[in-house]
């Protein structure tokens, strides 16, 4: 296991500066582990390749709730962590929502649900039209988020034309109604990897994996509910 | 218009690796040989509109130049938050390219009509408008719209003018008021207006409005006659000619659901928009 959202952690204080939360609050930051693992050990991305064309693109489709990207942004260095401390304020970049065209190194501006898989998978056609192969594309979404029919659209096409990108859906059974037979049965034609959303090890392995087809990590981490 | 656009955009895929296509089903015949020239850009992504615009949307996030193609209300209706979202709060851009007009698809039905697409349009920012009157009108729009990052809708039509026409001509200039032709309206209007003094201004790029040409050209009354809903323009013929005293006439089919079929002739008609229902609509507003 790990220690990120421990009130010991260096990244739990920078996110406690977002939230004013001194306390440990698992469910309010179901995506940190996994943002930690893809920019410490997957995405080759850091604050000088931001504008680099064959950059890895990570899309956080899940804009919402956005302490725990922001704690990572901070620790990496792609942004100040001063600005962790007025979000959501006028003067500050960081809002609810990311805006990609206010904060480096975001690729995509959301917020409003099922946007970030239809445009993970233009991402990952236009960098491999132009030839940037060791360019990845990753996408984050959450299981409620799967609700939206526009994210279907996209798991069907990513299928049926072997799209190599990964989606990352976070699975904290926030659904309404719940995913009947489990998430990996919402991606027909796509390889998938269950893992423990706080096991750093596992989430890496996972997210490394390359199959040559469009691959599913589902990261299940403290339910909402209960 | 549609072999026009079929055959510039192959050719523009072909010269300019830059440039991408999605379309979602429709024009899927015409468009199959480009695509499977260069698979790696030129998708059909089937029938899913929210995910052409979410495909295009990404592409243009990794520096390439999509086009969207769909029925206009499939492209713009049915994925109006994509389009919102994808391009304008991300700051690319796209071209947009649809069929079916308002009333083109009038034996279809309402399902396949879009009279309210520019009005939608106009809700965004920064999107360039293009409503080719004529056929031969369209390459050289394509052809610019490829040449840049900017958002841009071009409203293909089946209604034509006899001929071509550059945008901002002024095809009769008998001062008194202005009536502005906005693309196959040319043709109905100026048989509408024969034997009346008045100017007569084509524009078959209404987004951005020309304002100083309005402002040059206008007396003290301007006639809008568009293609699309009613009163569209009012409020950027009205920003154009603010502070200046004018009485304006927007002319344009209605949005209620004329929930007939038959063809775009009839749907015209019933709108008033053939020459005898828009030369009854002008002449009345002018008390001549």
């Amino acid at each position: 296991m790990n220690a990120l959202s421990a009130p010991t952690s260096p990244l739990h204080s920078l996110l406690s500066r977002i939230t004013g939360d001194a306390k440990h609050a698992p469910s309010a930051h179901s995506t940190l582990d996994v943002l930690w693992v893809l920019y410490d050990r997957v995405l080759r991305i850091t604050p000088g390749t931001v504008d680099e064309p064959d950059r890895d693109r990570f899309l956080l489709s899940k804009g919402h709730g956005p302490a725990a990207y922001y704690a990572v942004l901070a620790a990496k260095g792609f942004i100040p962590e001063e600005w962790l401390d007025s979000l959501g304020s006028w003067e500050s970049p960081l809002g609810h929502h990311p805006d990609r065209m206010l904060i480096p190194g975001v690729e995509v501006g959301t917020g409003s649900l099922g946007h970030g898989l239809g445009l993970a998978v233009g991402t990952a056609l236009g960098l491999r039209a132009q030839g940037f192969d060791r360019a990845r594309t990753f996408v984050l979404v959450g299981d409620a988020e799967l609700d939206e029919g526009s994210n279907h659209e996209a798991i069907a096409y990513a299928a049926a034309i072997a799209l190599p990108l990964t989606t990352v859906v976070i699975d904290n059974q926030s659904s309404t109604y719940g995913w009947p037979g489990g998430i990996p049965h919402r991606f027909p034609g796509w390889s998938a990897d269950v893992v423990d959303g706080r096991d750093h090890d596992q989430i890496e392995r996972a997210l490394r994996h390359r199959t040559g087809r469009p691959h599913l990590v589902v990261a299940t981490v403290e339910s909402k509910r209960g | 218009m549609r072999d026009t656009f079929v055959a510039t955009t192959t050719d523009i895929l072909d010269e300019d690796p830059r440039t991408a296509l999605v379309i979602a089903d429709i024009s899927g015949d015409a468009f199959a040989p480009v695509i499977r020239r260069h698979p790696d850009r030129a998708f059909n992504v089937g029938i899913r509109e929210q995910l052409m615009a979410g495909v295009g949307g990404g592409l243009a996030l990794t520096g390439m130049r999509p086009f969207l193609h769909s029925y206009a209300p499939f492209l713009v209706d049915r994925a109006y938050e994509q389009i919102k979202l994808d391009f304008g709060h991300q700051d690319t851009g796209a071209v947009l390219v649809s069929i079916g007009a308002s009333y083109d698809a009038a034996a279809e039905g309402y399902t396949h009509q879009s009279p309210g697409d520019v009005a939608l349009l106009d809700t965004l920012d920064g999107w360039t408008v293009h409503v080719p009157g004529h056929r031969d009108e369209v390459p050289e729009l394509l052809r610019a719209a490829a040449r840049h990052d900017g958002r841009v809708y071009v409203r293909l039509s089946v209604q034509e003018n006899r001929r071509a026409y550059t945008n901002g001509s002024v095809l009769k200039r008998e001062g008194g008021p202005l009536v502005v032709a906005v693309g196959p309206m040319l043709d109905p209007v100026l048989e509408a207006v024969q034997g009346l003094g008045v100017t007569v201004f084509y524009v078959n790029t209404p987004r951005p409005l020309d304002a100083d040409n309005l402002n040059a050209l206008i007396n003290d009354e301007i006639v809008v006659v568009e293609p699309y809903l009613a009163g569209t323009s009012a409020k950027v013929v009205s920003d154009a000619l603010r502070g200046r005293p004018h009485r304006a006439l927007h002319l344009g089919p209605g949005s209620a659901e004329v929930r007939r079929y038959g063809s775009w002739r009839d749907h015209a008609r019933t709108q008033g928009l053939d020459p005898a229902g828009l030369r009854h609509s002008i002449t009345e507003f002018l008390g001549t």
